[in-house]
């Protein structure tokens, strides 16, 4: 059934490799078939206690008063950890690269965020002599109003969901309330389009269901060290955030773990580690905390929700020619990633269509559900979702089949992307055929002829539209979430200017840059599209648009001049970082 | 309170531990007599990862009172090897790609067992609902089923 | 105090602890109350096993057959004398679940569970139940469904039921979306005794279309006396939804069950595949 279509990038393929593009064997086979692969929790201890946590059952409500006299004293119980007994109890889990502020608590303080957040934790000799003291835990809450709906949450007066980000909107260098990509002017398109469908599409939560739920076992070690048996995704990443959250030198903690029953996103959160070290630290004796599958289903964060709303501008011949997405991640009661997964989501935009005005604006909302975290392609396959069905829907709307829309608007090697980056390896045109072709999906000649190695590139496919940029979104603003244009960068602009430059702790060329001194690059000379294109574009349905009136074509690049994209180079997690 | 003790035969070797009462096969296993291969994954009878062979017959351990195995044989996927010699089964495993995380394994082997040893032809649906009671989460049941009809004609060729 | 076993070696016995200390409860397969023991919901108590082999006794052989609470899916579905009954069998759970699920603990189970009960529902089982140490009294089994909600007490001793005249009259049908195992969207039972042609003591169950297994009593009545044709199969997907009360849960809707409820009872009476 595989089939490899060697003739696509064969100057980039070597057949001659060892190990790559052979079929060997896995080294941890072996251990999996005979039942001997070492998951965190298959690790014998003397004298294991087990950890289970009292979480909330509203969704938002203040702690009054919490009483743990009577668990204290049940059979079997060692400890219990309470709010004060975490060391740091205030975290984000990107702080280990100083991205976003510390809004999270590992033991609820004086108010619960989102049904199921822990509040008490309840070490015992048994997990049963945990759960029946689990129960004698008394917590008083004053119930109060939440808010699910990212849209509500980002209206005034909305109650605040979490008091870090009291706009409940995640906070994007300090200043703006949502990620923004500006490429062409989209509003002037839209005037001009034949057509303008503006839809909305909503994704709903999903649990990873990884078939081992998440946990930890830690346990004293000799020199004054910790063992944790560790089912993390990013290891070294969760030993980080526990040394963060117990405020102890990381060298204290000695994590095993790397194979992991699943996790596909879910077990990046540090969800157990913290507290079940800060169980042996307190008991000098191994602690083992397990979800069990229904803590993992309701409150092992999920993908989050997404709302997209994406409005195009399309002609009658099938051009898109303007896109705007706007869109609201559901972050849930704290940030974990959902604040990298709106950058994520941008870098996307518009999809793998080359749509010569492109804009996009995407908020982190927060609202009263389980904090929502990484899963696979997350901040892509929501806007995928959303765009691939518009995509349908805009064929419809022009009468042209699905398939040969897609073709017609595919990226080309040489375009230009909304990044202001050149696409390559784009082969997205291919594809389609090859789909077609499997799925005996008649299409045209003309669209079996396009190729993706051809026309990409040419003209304005090639540049960067002169682009009028706003204020839009300053934080604390919500009426400046629409605004009026504040000035047009000229065509070829690499960057939007930023005023401020994060500053990289540790990085040794970092320096902030005064803040509200705009910073333009000069236009710069196009580089040459990656693959030179040998004949011209092959006849379709229509050519490609015209350059925008008033818009002086770039010079000629000149020869021999490397691909330079400026000062900066753009970093999935900052938008830019030094190189 | 007081543990009480609970005897059975565990890959072909008498075990004993002291257990609460109603501790589950699964946790006495584990917990009990480092016995790691069953997993668990949901303690609700979902998931299939802690099943074992009991007396020849599937079950699972996590909704089975471990005193009720009191004499009987407890198989898991530790035992399936013969010395160095895996099971065909595991061979058929590795060959097939049928685990990528591996967690869901110990348990597909043990369903996959319990039909090949009564079965040793099955159909492709007899294989379907011989495993419809484990999840898999990663691999897909494609290369599982696959390993398990490679294994059953495996056997095949051996008796030939 | 944590949960204690205790294991009765008779039924009489059985019957009498259960009967006088209400803080003991029976553990048959124990696939549905482990789950609570595992998550902490049952944590005191006493838990009660059976060894007594009357619990686990078939008698199949005759027109009367019966059947001890404590037979599993596993021994139904081996046991060539209930042909009829294996398609319900069959659909309960994976192979493991069949192994260790009983019949008494699915007269117990909540919807959507209960497939089991449909299937006996429909052949109008007698359910022995044995209270104290006396000897067990039989009831009607929607009667014993009514009363379960209410809560009995005491032991499911087994259940009776005659043997269908003609194995072809007794269909199942189980509706679900993940196959081969997968919960109740719904089921559906019917037996359909025919003499000469037409169709007496129609008896149609259906699961997962209210809180408990219920008789489809509009179509028992549109079908009787009737030959099973496009006209009486009509009238009687017209009757389906009488009495029906079908709940919301992650399965599926209550509007679609009551939607699809005709559609599968068209197919189970017409023999179509699915
Ligand atoms: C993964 C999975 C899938 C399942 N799929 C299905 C399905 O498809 N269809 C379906 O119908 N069910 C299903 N079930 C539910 C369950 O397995 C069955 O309903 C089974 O028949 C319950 O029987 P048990 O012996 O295991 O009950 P137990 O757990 O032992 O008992 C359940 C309850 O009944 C009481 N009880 C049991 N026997 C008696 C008796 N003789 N006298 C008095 N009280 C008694 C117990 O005290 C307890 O309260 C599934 C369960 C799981 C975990
Ligand atoms: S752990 Fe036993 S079935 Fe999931
Ligand atoms: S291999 Fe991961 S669950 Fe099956």
């Amino acid at each position: 059934m595989l089939e490899i279509r060697k003739d696509y990038f064969a100057n980039e393929r070597d057949d001659n490799l060892n190990v790559i593009g052979k079929g060997i064997q896995r080294q941890d086979m072996p251990g999996h078939v005979t039942g001997r692969s070492r998951y965190f929790d298959d690790h014998a201890f003397e004298g294991l206690l087990h950890l289970k946590v009292v979480r909330s059952p509203h969704h938002h409500a203040r702690i009054r008063s919490v009483d743990v006299g009577e668990a204290e004293r049940a059979p079997g119980v060692k400890r219990i950890l309470r709010a004060a007994d975490v060391p740091v109890n205030k975290n984000t889990l990107l702080s280990l690269i100083n991205f976003g502020k510390d809004d999270e608590p590992t033991l609820a303080v004086d108010k619960v965020h989102y049904k199921g957040e822990p509040v008490v934790a309840v070490i015992a000799e048994s997990e049963a002599a945990a759960m029946a003291a689990r129960k004698l835990v008394r917590i008083d809450y004053e119930v109060l109003p939440a808010v699910f709906d990212v849209e509500e949450a980002l209206k005034p007066g909305a109650p605040i969901v979490n008091e870090t980000y009291p706009n409940n909107y995640f906070e994007y260098h300090e200043k703006f309330d949502h990620q923004k990509l500006r490429f062409g002017d989209t509003e002037k398109a839209f005037a001009a389009a034949d057509l303008v469908i503006e839809e909305r599409y909503q994704t709903s939560p999903i649990e990873h269901a990884p078939t081992e739920t998440n946990g930890s076992i830690a346990a004293p070690e000799q020199d004054n060290r910790f063992v944790v048996h560790s089912c993390a995704q990013g290891l070294f990443f969760s030993l980080g955030t526990s040394a963060k959250i117990l405020n102890i030198e990381s060298n204290r903690l000695h994590f095993i773990g790397g194979t992991v029953g699943g996790g596909f996103g879910g077990k990046v959160d540090s969800l157990t580690e913290p507290l079940a070290i800060l169980g042996a630290m307190l008991t000098g004796r191994p602690v083992r905390y397990v979800l069990d599958r229904e803590e993992e289903m309701l409150y092992g964060s999920p993908r989050g929700a997404e709302r997209v709303y994406v409005k195009d501008g399309v002609m009658r011949d099938g051009r898109i020619i303007a896109r705007h997405v706007r869109s609201y991640f559901d972050a849930g009661a704290y940030t974990r990633l959902s604040s990298y997964a709106a950058i994520k989501c941008t870098a996307h935009l518009p999809g793998p269509y080359w749509i010569p005005n492109v804009s996009s604006d995407i908020y982190v909302s927060y609202t009263n559900r389980c904090p929502s975290t990484a899963m696979r392609g997350f901040g892509i396959t929501a806007a995928d979702f959303a765009l691939e069905v518009q995509m349908d829907k805009l064929a419809h709307a022009v009468n042209m089949d699905p398939m040969e829309f897609r073709i017609l608007n595919a990226y080309r090697d040489g375009d230009m992307k909304a990044h202001r980056r050149v696409a390559k390896n784009t082969a997205l045109i291919e594809c389609v055929q090859v789909a077609a072709e499997k799925a005996r999906w008649p299409i045209s000649e003309s669209a079996r002829r396009q190729s993706s190695l051809e026309g990409g590139g040419q003209r304005e496919r090639g540049q960067i539209p002169a682009t009028p940029i706003d204020q839009r979104g300053q934080i604390g603003r919500p009426e400046t979430r629409s605004g009026p244009v504040t000035q047009t960068l000229p065509a070829g602009t690499m960057r939007i200017p930023l005023t401020k430059q994060p500053e990289l702790e540790g990085s040794r060329d970092a320096r902030p840059v005064a803040p509200n001194v705009p910073r333009y690059e000069p236009a710069r000379p196009m580089t040459q599209p990656v693959v030179q294109a040998p004949a011209p574009l092959a006849p379709m349905p229509s050519a490609a648009p015209p350059p925008q009136p008033g818009v002086e074509p770039p010079a000629p690049p000149a020869p021999g001049v490397q691909p330079q994209h400026g000062a900066m180079r753009f970093s999935s997690v900052f938008g830019t970082r030094r190189r | 309170m007081a543990k009480v003790p609970v005897q059975f035969r565990l890959n072909g070797s008498d075990r004993a531990a002291f257990i609460d009462a109603a501790d589950n096969l699964l946790m006495t296993l584990r917990r009990g007599l480092n016995e790691f291969a069953p997993k668990y994954g949901c303690g609700q009878g979902t998931c299939g990862v802690c099943t074992v062979l009991i007396d020849g017959e599937p079950q699972l351990s996590c909704l089975t009172l471990a005193v009720a195995c009191e004499g009987r044989h407890v198989e898991t996927a530790s035992g399936m090897a013969e010395g160095p010699n895996l099971h065909p089964l595991q061979v058929a495993f590795m060959d097939n790609f049928a685990a990528q995380c591996g967690f869901c394994t110990p348990g597909m082997l043990m369903a996959a067992r319990a039909l090949l040893d009564r079965n040793p032809k099955p159909s492709r649906e007899e294989v379907i609902e011989a495993i419809a009671g484990n999840i898999c989460r990663c691999t897909g049941y494609e290369p599982i089923i696959n390993a398990i009809l490679a294994a059953a004609g495996a056997g095949d060729q051996k008796r030939a | 105090m944590p949960l204690d076993v205790r294991v009765a070696t008779s039924m009489a016995e059985a019957a009498g602890i259960l009967t006088a200390d209400q803080r003991t409860k029976l553990l048959s397969g124990g696939t549905l109350m482990m789950r609570d023991v595992n998550e902490g919901r049952l944590l005191d108590g006493t838990l009660l096993r059976i060894t007594d082999p009357a619990y686990r006794q078939m008698n199949t052989s005759g027109a009367r057959i019966e059947l001890g609470a404590g037979v599993t899916m596993a021994m139904v579905s081996n046991n060539r004398d209930l042909a009829f009954l294996h398609a319900a069998a069959r659909s309960i759970g994976g192979p493991a679940i069949r192994q260790m699920a009983t019949i008494g603990g699915n007269l117990f189970a909540q919807t959507p569970y209960g497939d089991f009960a449909v299937a006996l529902l429909a052949l109008d089982a007698q359910v022995m139940v044995q209270s104290g140490y006396g000897s067990a009294r039989s009831m009607p089994l929607d009667e014993f469904l009514g009363a379960r909600e209410r809560g009995v007490s005491g032991l499911v001793a087994g259940v009776q039921f005659s043997k269908p005249q003609n194995a072809a009259d007794f269909r199942f049908r189980k509706v679900s979306r993940v196959k081969p195992k997968g919960i109740a969207v719904m089921s559906i039972a019917a037996h359909l005794p025919n003499t000469g042609g037409r169709i007496s003591q129609a008896r149609v169950a259906y699961g997962a279309m209210a809180p408990t297994a219920v008789r489809a009593r509009g179509v028992e009545r549109a079908l009787e006396g009737k030959a099973l044709d496009a006209a009486s199969i009509q009238a009687a997907k017209a009757a389906a939804l009488e009495g029906t009360r079908p709940a919301t849960d992650a399965i599926a809707s209550e509007w679609y069950r009551r939607e699809v409820l005709p559609v599968h009872l068209g197919r189970l009476l017409t023999g179509e595949g699915r």
